[in-house]
């Protein structure tokens, strides 16, 4: 089945946020965000920005009626600046006008006078002065302490990944339209409708139930707008709230880059040891976490990074510690992977040195060490585990030494065009791994001509979600999609809902719809059953038909259901669902917090052209575990999707902020995502379709962030490619690996720390020294 | 007042003409199929075509509508997503359609308006052609792979073609609208009523495509008195004069792509356009505007300055003629009267035993602005190079010949040591700086690089 937006979305008919048809009278926003990154505000003069034809007012803190103050997980994020400014672009004052031409007008007409505070932008440095977010964490295993004298190898060393621009291309926004008795809606283009609702309840000073957060769809989210949404829906919600009009604030794009926080840069020190046989006997972890200006969600995304920081290997000493640390940029947030993905690369750069250093394939390593089933995780739970499935069914499904001579063959006979070859485990758990969140809601509807309308929490933003809700309606009552329609997201019709976030948005919200439309079903089943004095068992529907017995009678679904009304049934069903089995222990960091896990491997392909430092990704071959996937089109697509973007962020996306915290990557001019031409130029998945029971829905595990992850072999490959032709050069590990990477180190030397680019530009806390 | 046909209807406008044709589509007739995503021509979720007759005959082109001022769509026809819209899905919108290549939706009318681009185009019916179309459409979802499956697709509905006008056969074959057909005679008729309007004597902005100035300053554009230079008939146009190529100053670099002349003197000339800017951008940047906007990095001038280009600036009374070389006195600083206006741009065609080559290397191969682009023409007799000139971008305040390099490989031998000699005497001639595009560091390397790249591709053709 397809998607079913596709119809709208290829006609240009599918309604986004700016797509709304405006209200007379409504108003539009935009905000002055501040100049520097860390400093005291001295004075804020408005008044020539107000005194501009068209300008309404022009709020600041003083003007929040509630708590100025949008912290999720930590209190320490105001709505707009008060005294202090801690990142470039953190709002300051908002601008409401009568046209999006005068508000922006204005705000370059606001002046503030700021008297600069001390600007940190490199993790290690915060951490080195306090400046930490939530206390540090650490997850253990055995002990490492006593295993590095069983090791015959031991190596050590410091890797480092780059942020990632979300780049949605729809940016951020909110409209917000007041409503009789002070209470007042809000269109956002949110992916946790419910964080909109609590921010603004709060900066409002209003209960709950009078914020009304309606999400229709998003054009794309990956992360960046499951917390971020917040500020515009308040801001946009104060100032409606005191004028009485409904105000718009659609995000230029050049604001949303530099207002916003995203995937958080990591520094990391590494401590491998392995045995004769390359077992990975110990392992041990300090993450830098680089959390910008504010919490946001960073401790959870630290935390993941501690979940995932194995990967899919089985280590029986591990120590992994974990900073978040405060620094002046803006505060960074949920990106596809949630923290998993730094994890990942730290543990795989640690493979890799290891290898290198012993002159083998770092395939040799990571086959060694799967996760086998039973194998324990560092924080206490047993892998069910596919690793070793899906490594070898890859490894020979795409003839993995056939792929390696050929690389060989092809780097002996070409000087200035080397081949690259990497493998890329991967193993991700899902469940939020907060485990309250791990609760949804659906609504069901039946009306009496037999069509369907349900609302869940879910939140479209490509991922297919109501698709995939949808055919679990249609499944479970048996009838046609078309008699079927997934309602807008809405605060007012399902409460407390998580994010769509975790990859487990299908899981979760189409299990509260199996519950949902089972009870209905039964119901109407329990009817004809009591009509026709026979067992409950014997009814079942099928193809828009009641069968008794397993044979089909002439009572159609949409009879059924009329007769369902007549005698006073219930035709609507609310349910919840929350997840079994899991819970997790923070005072022990022990627990089983994921339902399940993802596993899968890819192998991928590269050659850089050693002349100029280009490079092309030539294959990515994977064999992904989906459980049994209920739609394929859509999970394609995820997974496509998702390594492209985990290419990316491995190659070419490089956020560039310089010393002064000013972000220089700041337009689609300066940050480069993947075009058409940049794209793998091929792609091949195979779909392990595994039996063991899981928490799925229909046993069709998670799809959207797994995937990213192989994007991170891209890294390995480039650096496999590059030292073909600079076999003794040294070069950190240090992502992304653009084309100035690849040169610099193509031509580097056997010096630690000769390659100037690294120290002048990226220096992997992508800051410009 | 402007006027031009919007999808199948009249409209005529009097908003300034410095409008974005964007902002008129959606937030003036209401048309919300067409997005905005970075108003910079980077992402082209905002992707439009625009119709025009030349020498009579109807010619669609696909553009960025976010850098389009209305001025520049004055007497033409506009077509958004909502005018490709049949009864059902067309084929285009089918084959997206089918092969998933969708899924959060907000590129997605930009992709097809792109492929609707590459039907009407006359492009011969290949994949490749197709998935060029959507060169500059950025799409944050799908990883692409099922984009170049609907577009091997929308290549197959157009291999029945062969020689039939494209309009003509897409409105025949229902791929699109059947009342484009009758475009062409509207078009002609709409011209011929407005001939010669929309030229306000008093502009202080003169606009060629817009693609840079509209980034540059977007929000004082809009109200600026202009003067529209994209349609100018007198500044359009590429020829042979002799021995020398002369470009009209409003030629787009599509039209430069397309110039037989160009084709037949520079047989690698697709392969470097490819990596000038994307379709869209193409199809409305001007050669003049890639000179005038002094960009320390424009490929054009890069391009341009390999082969000694000459200038001809006119003040309406006078011309005078300088060479492009001559015109950058600094950062953003050129040789140009307030009241001259750059009317073309002339260079002598390469002769035998001369080589050319264009190198640029950018974070993103495709649809990116150079870390460091170069040129390189030269003669090779007796490998021995005879005249040479290199040209360089990203490592200076100003597109720059490297004179000194030039000077010392004239008359030495191809080989390693007078590569590396060149190499060695660039470095003292260049000044680069760490920017978002990189570091100094790797600028420096990265020239030497390309001079050897440059080497490289001469002895290669040189050979042939």
């Amino acid at each position: 089945m397809k998607n079913i937006d596709a119809y709208t979305h290829v006609r240009g008919e599918s309604v986004y946020l700016d797509d709304i048809p405006l209200i007379q009278g409504t108003l539009f926003g935009a905000s002055f965000g501040s100049p520097v990154a860390h400093g005291t505000i001295v004075s804020l003069d408005t008044s020539e920005a107000a005194a501009l034809p068209g300008v309404v007012r022009i709020f600041t803190y003083k003007d929040v009626t509630g708590e100025n103050q949008i912290g999720g997980i930590v209190p320490d994020e105001p709505l707009l600046a008060d005294h202090e400014v801690h990142f470039c672009g953190m709002p300051v004052a908002f601008v409401v006008a009568e046209s999006v031409d005068a508000a922006r007008a204005a705000v370059k007409k606001i002046k503030a006078t700021i008297e600069p505070l001390h600007i940190i932008t490199d993790p290690r440095e915060a951490q080195a002065l306090g400046e930490l977010i939530i206390p540090p964490r650490t997850f253990q295993l055995g002990n490492t302490n006593e295993a590095w004298s069983q090791c015959t190898h031991v190596f050590e060393g410091r890797a480092d990944t780059n942020g990632q621009e979300h780049l949605y291309i729809e940016t951020q926004g909110a409209y917000a339209v007041p409503q009789e008795q002070n209470a007042i809606k809000i269109y956002s283009s949110t992916q946790g409708p419910t964080a909109v609702q609590r921010a603004v309840s709060r900066v409002l000073g209003l209960p709950m139930h009078q914020v009304e957060v309606e999400v229709n769809r998003l054009g794309g989210g990956f992360g960046g707008k499951e917390d971020q949404a917040n500020t515009w829906a308040a801001l946009c919600a104060m100032a409606a709230h005191h004028l009485k009009k409904p105000v718009k604030y659609s995000l230029h794009r050049m604001e949303d880059m530099a207002m916003t926080g995203k995937r958080h840069p990591y520094s990391a020190d590494y401590k491998i040891g392995l045995n004769q046989e390359l077992k990975i006997i110990a392992y041990e972890v300090t993450f830098y976490q680089n959390a910008g200006a504010a919490a946001d969600l960073s401790p959870a995304v630290m935390e993941r990074t501690l979940f995932h920081c194995t990967n899919s290997y089985f280590i029986p000493n591990v120590k992994a510690t974990a900073y978040s640390c405060r620094t002046h940029l803006p505060p960074n947030t949920a990106f596809r992977g949630f923290g998993g993905p730094q994890g990942m690369f730290m543990i795989e750069s640690a493979i890799t040195k290891a290898a290198e250093v012993l002159g083998i394939a770092a395939s040799e390593i990571q086959e060694k060490n799967l996760l086998k089933i039973g194998d324990e995780f560092p924080y206490g739970q047993k892998a069910q585990s596919e690793a070793p499935e899906c490594w070898h069914k890859a490894t020979a499904l795409y003839d993995l030494p056939a792929l390696r001579k050929e690389v060989d063959i092809f780097n002996a006979v070409n000087k200035w065009s080397k081949k690259g070859l990497a493998c890329m485990p991967v193993c991700f758990g899902i469940s939020f791994t907060k485990t309250l969140m791990n609760q949804a809601r659906s609504l069901v509807h039946v009306y009496t001509d037999g069509s369907v309308g349900i609302t869940t929490g879910a939140v479209e933003m490509g991922q297919g979600v109501n698709t995939k809700i949808l055919q679990v309606a249609a499944k479970v009552f048996s009838i046609h999609p078309d008699k079927i329609k997934i309602h807008t997201t809405n605060t007012f019709k399902i409460a407390n809902t998580s994010p769509s976030a975790a990859s487990a948005t299908a899981d979760l919200n189409g299990k509260a719809t199996l519950l949902a439309c089972t009870a209905i079903a039964n119901r109407l089943k329990k009817m004809v059953a009591e009509e026709l004095n026979i067992g409950e068992d014997a009814i079942s529907l099928q193809d828009e038909f009641v069968w008794v017995n397993g044979k089909k009678t002439d009572r159609d679904w949409k009879s059924l259901v009329m007769a369902g009304h007549i005698k006073r049934i219930g035709l609507s069903e609310h349910a919840h669902y929350a997840t079994p089995d899991i819970h997790f222990d923070a005072t022990k960091e022990k627990g089983h917090p994921f339902a399940y896990h993802v596993y899968g491997t890819a192998l991928i392909g590269v050659t850089v052209d050693c002349i100029r430092g280009t490079y092309t990704i030539d294959t990515v071959k994977v064999v992904h575990d989906f459980g049994s996937s209920m739609n394929t089109a859509v999970d394609l697509g995820q997974i496509e999707g998702g390594i492209v973007q985990g290419i990316g962020w491995m190659t070419m996306e490089e956020v560039v902020y310089d010393k002064e915290g000013r972000l220089r990557s700041n337009a689609l001019s300066t940050y480069k995502v993947p075009d058409i031409y940049s794209v793998p130029k091929e792609i091949a998945i195979d779909f392990l379709q595994t039996p063991h029971d899981n928490l799925a829905i229909f046993r069709s595990k998670a799809v959207g962030e797994p995937p990213l992850m192989y994007g991170i072999g891209a890294y390995f490959a480039l650096r496999n490619a590059v030292r073909a032709f600079n076999k003794n050069g040294h070069f950190p590990f240090d992502a992304p690996m653009t084309p100035e990477k690849v040169l610099m180190a193509l031509y580097a030397t056997e010096q630690e720390g000769t390659i100037p680019a690294h120290e002048e530009t990226n220096k992997h806390l992508a800051v410009d020294k | 007042m402007i006027k031009f046909i919007l999808n199948n209807k009249d409209v005529a406008t009097s908003l300034p003409p410095g409008m974005v044709l964007l902002d008129f589509v959606r937030y003036h007739q209401h048309l919300t199929g067409t997005k905005v995503g970075c108003n910079e021509g980077d992402c082209g979720a905002c992707t439009l075509l625009v119709g025009e007759l030349k020498d009579n005959e109807l010619r669609y082109r696909s553009l960025t509508s976010c850098l389009t001022p209305l001025g520049n769509v004055h007497g033409k026809q506009v077509v958004t997503i909502e005018g490709l819209n049949m009864e059902g899905l067309n084929p285009i919108q089918q084959a997206m359609y089918d092969e998933s290549a969708t899924q959060c939706g907000f590129c997605t009318p930009g992709f097809v308006v792109s492929l609707a681009g590459f039907c009407l185009s006359g492009k011969s019916a290949t994949p490749q052609n197709a998935i060029a179309a959507v060169d500059g459409n950025i799409c944050r979802c799908t990883g692409y792979k099922s984009i170049e499956r609907a577009a091997a697709k929308v290549a197959q509905l157009m291999q029945a073609r062969q020689d039939a006008d494209p309009v003509t056969f897409v409105s025949n074959n229902h791929i699109l609208p059947d009342w484009l057909a009758g475009i062409r005679q509207r078009l002609y008729l709409l011209q011929t009523e407005l001939n010669g309007q929309l030229h306000p004597t008093d502009a202080t902005e003169w606009v060629g495509g817009g693609t840079d100035v509209y980034v540059q300053k977007h929000d004082a554009m809009k109200e600026a008195s202009i003067r529209f230079l994209f349609g100018d008939a007198g500044l359009k146009g590429i020829s042979r004069q002799g021995n020398r190529c002369f470009i009209g100053a409003a030629a787009t670099v599509t039209d430069l792509y397309e110039s037989p002349v160009m084709q037949q003197y520079f047989p690698h000339l697709a392969d470097h356009i490819k990596l000038v800017s994307s379709t869209p951008i193409r199809n409305i940047a001007t050669v003049g505007g890639n000179l005038i906007n002094a960009s320390p990095i424009g490929d054009l001038t890069i391009f341009l300055l390999a082969l000694d280009a000459t200038l001809i600036f006119s003040n309406n009374e006078q011309q005078r003629v300088l060479p492009l070389s001559l015109l950058y006195q600094g950062y953003k600083k050129l040789d140009r009267h307030a009241d001259e206006q750059l009317v073309s741009i002339s260079f002598e065609l390469p002769g035998r035993n001369s080589c050319f080559n264009f190198e640029k290397v950018s974070k993103r191969t495709n649809l990116d602005i150079a870390s460091v682009n170069s040129a390189c023409y030269c003669t090779i007799e007796n490998d021995h190079i005879g005249d040479i000139r290199i040209s360089a971008g990203g490592v200076a305040p100003i597109p720059t010949l490297l004179e000194q390099t030039n000077a010392f490989l004239k008359g030495q031998p191809v080989n390693d040591t007078t590569i590396n000699q060149a190499i060695t005497i660039a470095q003292s001639e260049i000044s680069p700086i760490s920017d978002a595009r990189g570091s100094e560091a790797y600028k420096r390397l990265l020239l030497g690089q390309l001079i050897k790249a440059h080497f490289l591709k001469v002895v290669q053709q040189a050979a042939h």
